[in-house]
């Protein structure tokens, strides 16, 4: 009888296939737009295989190493939704991660409370996914759009500066970016005003006529959600036009290194930016991240992605370690108010909302070595820039 | 007045760029009649083969030298391209080179990315133009003046080619009669070789030439391609003076659109567009196509007729064999399934216009995403029931059909796909702008089906009873007096005309039916994610659904769904692989080259030769 059994046994892993069922891993989905956006993508991979090497080497998560799947969605939602069921009922994961494009967030955030999925949205920036289009399976790392532009409305409320320019790309992330600089302004210094709004599609800018419909309005001070070739072509011809000079820039994101670093010499300077300096770190949990990041890839540097993926690997274990099993229900109750000790120090998943309390950087842009980096900078807890919790209750779907 | 004028310099620089990669692709189409998609991938290759030539040569040399040779290098890729990829199918059916085409995009991006890294990389400025002249008090940077001074030069080189070389008045010849060009003994492949590169070399300075005003990324490829389209298409077909216009045209109401309604910029391409086509349905310097060049280039389409005892008992065993599919298969496979499903309808819907109608859409997923969009809306804001919004996808799809079939059925050949185009942009920058009710790029979530079938296997059944159904029905259609009405105004609108039939109204009519089942298949999928996103409407889905109708077969009936099914449980599997855009790519073509007729269309030929099907049998 035993012997029927273990033959029975056999034949099922060999007609199932033994990926799913012989190695005794934990896996986790990680669904990514590797492919379309590999420029910062690839960052985030490598940050994930540093944190799991880390993980794996002192003894794994409940006594088995940790595993990601990495999986291409080619940038589309729908995609991503059919990975996602093929993480979860064939793979044999426990929880999905992953993705930068907020519509691909939103998507998998969506399809998780509908299958009852747990998935940790690691980059995208659409506040909608922990806010407005909360719901109880989907959690966040990266800080909220609404915080990173609090961060810079605050600074930029300490000038003179009344006549405001923006500039963001045409889409969901740049309207939301733009909308919470102004908010944010508006409560801090009532008598701003916006003189003009540019919106470039993205990564189609026509960055002379941006340039020059900014200059024409003459604002005192810019407030730039460009990023990536739009933000190297705004910046060029941008400091060729001059309309830089006599102004403040406010620039969300522009510090980070996928956005400063290619533009090599000719990184603005003077612009009052959030990023991640990096470079500028001289110890404790930072400082030990850098060098391993490029102890273990060399010829590389840290990017923002790098980080993000290494705490979201990081975050991941510490859910499992907390819950003691791999089970939803039990991940579900240990994710609330979850903490995580991480390169930015402790952040905690707020049960609140599913947030979790990265902060960023923010500081001043300058050249040196020929090389944009952010100086003065200083690292800033979100938690002082947060809707009131009774804003964030009242914009939460009830469930 | 500064301003204006400061403006208007902006505008004529930025066409510089957009009149070379324009002039090529015009060229190329002109002569070739190929719709290059890979043009994009050309200009791309020109930014990142000059930027590497001018890190390694310094100077003013260097520069322009590198700029220069930056066009010659990829003209050469170009002439690889042409003779290793695009020769073997010229005697395909029209636009079915396109489907090479886009393989080639896909090879080249994965290629771009192994060889220059994913970062973005800037490109350096000019040597001796790094300032700005003060023209009226404005700043206009030193190197747009160099490119509007250029410009020129390069038009009246390029007309001083066309109209007074021989090889010239070859290449004028073979676009408006390229048989009768071969048949007067001029070697027709080296006429096409030497177009194609000269078209590639262009692309090619294009990109080079832009890099002081931007850089090389690699998304740069997909970006400019919608806009050189519309330029190609609003300046003329195979008109170079009409590229140039159309370039500049574009380019200055663009900047003019920056200043005064930015949140427009997306869409004012595609009004121009929409409207030049609808006042002169060639393009501004385009010339009126000649009857009989398209749907008809290759082997005539043999008559059709029902299938077979043998194929219909086929079908039915693989049906029972996908109803039991929940009985033996994990969850994942019946997801895998519904998803095919619904893009076999999809593409089944683009296939009953294209092939039976003769009428090649570009932006079928207009509908598809139109017939998602009417359930998710109705759901979000009204709180319909989801049995009546789903029924609401199909309608709402094919009234949008109509009112966008109104237009476009004037228009005939690639100006019809051209406007079809032009009109889905529309639809798609409403949707993708108008965020205060579509969520703009961040969708509509929250669109699930309700609890009768919200298991994956209740909703693998629904899918599959209305997909196949959906797919039988327009098979059933194409046999029945309407279809063979349609067939009629496909292979002769006059003979047609003559018999009595309302030419333009059947092809309204299979227009707005396509346009629904197109819905029909929006509202299963909107209902199977649980969302919906405006690139379900996006240029890229149009041609997904192209590429396998071309695939699988233009001139069979189930072309569509083979390539469909082909086309999507490849791309499941190799997506799962590093490079494998590269080899998908690569598999794109080998399959094009070995199979010119398409999927079907190639085994039935096979099955013919080896005696395995009838001929009379074999209309699958």
């Amino acid at each position: 009888m035993k012997q029927v059994k273990t033959l029975l046994a056999a034949a099922a892993i060999a007609v199932l296939g033994s990926s799913a069922y012989a190695a005794d891993t934990i896996k986790i989905g990680e669904i990514n737009h590797y492919k379309r956006l590999a420029a910062f993508a690839e960052p985030y991979k490598k940050g994930v295989e540093l944190a799991l090497s880390e993980i794996n080497s002192s003894g794994g998560v409940l006594g088995k190493d940790l595993e990601f799947i990495f999986r291409d969605d080619q940038g589309k939602p729908g995609e991503a939704v059919k990975i996602a069921e093929e993480l979860m009922t064939r793979d044999g994961a426990v929880m999905l991660t992953g993705t930068i494009l907020s519509n691909v967030g939103l998507a998998i955030s969506s399809f998780a409370a509908e299958k009852g999925y747990i998935y940790l949205a690691a980059e995208p920036l659409a506040d909608a996914l922990v806010w407005t289009s909360g719901n109880p399976y989907t959690f966040r790392l990266r800080a909220s759009t609404w915080v990173q532009a609090a961060m810079l409305a605050e600074e930029a409320a300490k000038t003179d500066a009344i006549r405001y320019a923006t500039i963001a790309p045409n889409y969901a992330y740049g309207t939301a970016a733009v909308e919470a600089f102004k908010v944010n302004l508006k409560q801090r210094k009532p008598e701003v005003e916006f003189v003009t709004e540019q919106w470039p599609a993205l990564f189609k800018i026509d960055a002379g006529s941006e340039v020059q419909a900014i200059e024409s309005a003459k604002p005192d001070a810019i407030y730039n959600v460009t990023f990536g070739p739009d933000l190297a072509k705004f910046v060029r011809e941008g400091t060729t036009r001059g309309v830089f000079e006599g102004r403040k820039v406010y620039g969300l994101l522009t510090g980070e290194p996928e956005y400063l670093e290619p533009l090599k010499d000719e990184a603005p300077e003077g612009w009052f930016v959030t990023g991640y300096p990096w470079y500028g770190f001289t110890a404790g949990p930072e400082k030990k991240f850098v060098d391993a990041y490029i102890a273990e890839f060399p010829g590389e540097t840290p990017k923002i992605g790098s980080l993000v993926g290494y705490m979201t690997a990081k975050s991941i274990a510490t859910l499992i370690t907390d819950a003691g099993s791999t089970e939803t229900d039990a991940l579900l109750a240990a994710f609330k108010d979850l903490k995580v000790d991480t390169p930015m120090g402790e952040i905690t998943y707020r049960a609140l909302d599913h947030q979790s309390t990265m902060g960023a950087y923010v500081g001043t842009t300058a050249l040196e070595d020929g090389k944009g980096v952010m100086v003065d900078w200083s690292y800033k807890d979100p938690a002082a820039y947060m809707p009131s919790d009774d804003e964030v209750k009242a914009m939460r779907p009830a469930n | 007045m500064g301003l204006f004028v400061a403006q208007l310099l902006t505008g004529l620089a930025n066409a510089a760029a957009l009149f070379l990669v324009a002039s090529g692709l015009s060229l190329i189409f002109g002569v070739t009649r190929i719709v290059n998609f890979a043009h994009g991938s050309l200009y791309m290759l020109g930014a990142y083969v000059g930027l590497t030539l001018m890190n390694h040569l310094p100077g003013h040399f260097g520069f322009w030298g590198s700029i220069v040779m930056a066009g010659l290098i990829v003209g050469l890729i170009g002439v690889v391209i042409e003779v290793c990829v695009l020769r073997p199918v010229y005697r395909a059916p029209e636009l079915f080179q396109l489907v090479a085409t886009f393989g080639v995009i896909l090879v080249i991006q994965d290629l771009a990315l192994m060889i220059w890294g994913a970062e973005d990389q800037l490109g350096p400025r000019a040597p001796g133009l790094r300032s700005v002249v003060r023209i009226l008090g404005e700043p206009v940077p030193q190197y747009d003046l160099a490119l509007i001074a250029i410009t020129p030069f390069i038009l009246f080189g390029l007309w001083w080619f066309i109209a007074k070389t021989r090889t010239g008045i070859l290449v004028r010849a073979a676009t408006q009669d390229r048989e009768m060009v071969g048949a007067l003994g001029v070697n027709q492949s080296w006429l096409f070789t030497g177009v194609f590169f000269l078209g590639s070399a262009l692309a090619g300075l294009g990109g080079a030439i832009q890099l002081p005003k931007g850089g090389a990324d690699l998304l740069m490829d997909l970006n400019i391609i919608s806009a050189v389209f519309v330029v190609v298409v609003v300046g003329g077909m195979g008109s170079i003076p009409g590229a140039f216009i159309a370039a500049v045209l574009i380019s200055v109401l663009n900047v003019f659109g920056v200043a005064y309604v930015p949140q427009s910029t997306l869409v004012l391409m595609y009004v121009v567009m929409a409207v030049v086509l609808m006042v002169k349905p060639y393009g501004l310097l385009g010339r009126e196509e000649k009857a009989g060049e398209h749907g008809q280039v290759g082997e005539v389409e043999r008559p059709i007729r029902p299938a077979g005892l043998v194929g219909r008992s086929l079908v039915v065993v693989l049906l029972a064999v996908l109803a039991l599919v929940p009985f033996f298969a994990s969850t994942f496979m019946q997801v895998l399934i519904t998803d095919i499903v619904i893009f076999c309808l999809f593409a089944a819907s683009l296939q009953f216009i294209l092939s039976s109608g003769g009428l090649v859409s570009f932006g079928h997923a207009v509908f598809f995403g139109g017939g998602a969009y009417v359930s998710a809306l109705l759901v979000t804001y009204s709180e319909t029931p989801m049995e009546v919004a789903f029924l609401l996808a199909p309608l709402g799809a094919g009234l949008l059909a109509l009112g966008i079939g109104w237009f476009c059925i004037r228009l005939s050949g690639v100006y019809f796909a051209m406007l079809t185009l032009a009109f889905s942009q529309l639809v798609w920058s409403l949707v993708f702008q108008w965020g205060s009710v579509t969520g703009g790029d961040d969708g509509l979530v929250n669109i699930w089906p309700s609890d009768w079938l919200s298991g994956t296997t209740a909703y693998y059944y629904f899918t599959l009873a209305l997909g196949v159904g959906g797919i039988l029905v327009l098979r059933h259609i194409i046999h029945s007096p309407f279809g063979y009405t349609l067939r009629a105004t496909r292979d002769s609108a006059r003979q047609a005309e003559a018999t009595g039939i309302d030419v333009k109204k059947v092809q309204w009519l299979a227009f707005a039916l396509a346009g629904a089942m197109a819905g029909l298949a929006g509202g299963l999928f909107v209902f199977s994610k649980g969302s919906i996103f405006p690139n379900e409407l996006e240029i890229a889905k149009s041609f997904d659904a192209l590429i396998v109708v071309f695939l699988g077969g233009v001139k069979t009936l189930s072309g569509g769904v083979v390539g469909a099914v082909f086309m999507e449980s490849v791309k499941d599997w190799l997506t799962r692989l590093e490079y494998w855009r590269l080899i998908l790519g690569l598999l794109i073509i080998a399959v094009v080259i070995i199979a010119p007729e398409g999927i079907v269309g190639s085994l039935r030929k096979f099955g013919e030769r080896i005696g395995l099907v009838k001929e009379q049998e074999s209309m699958q």
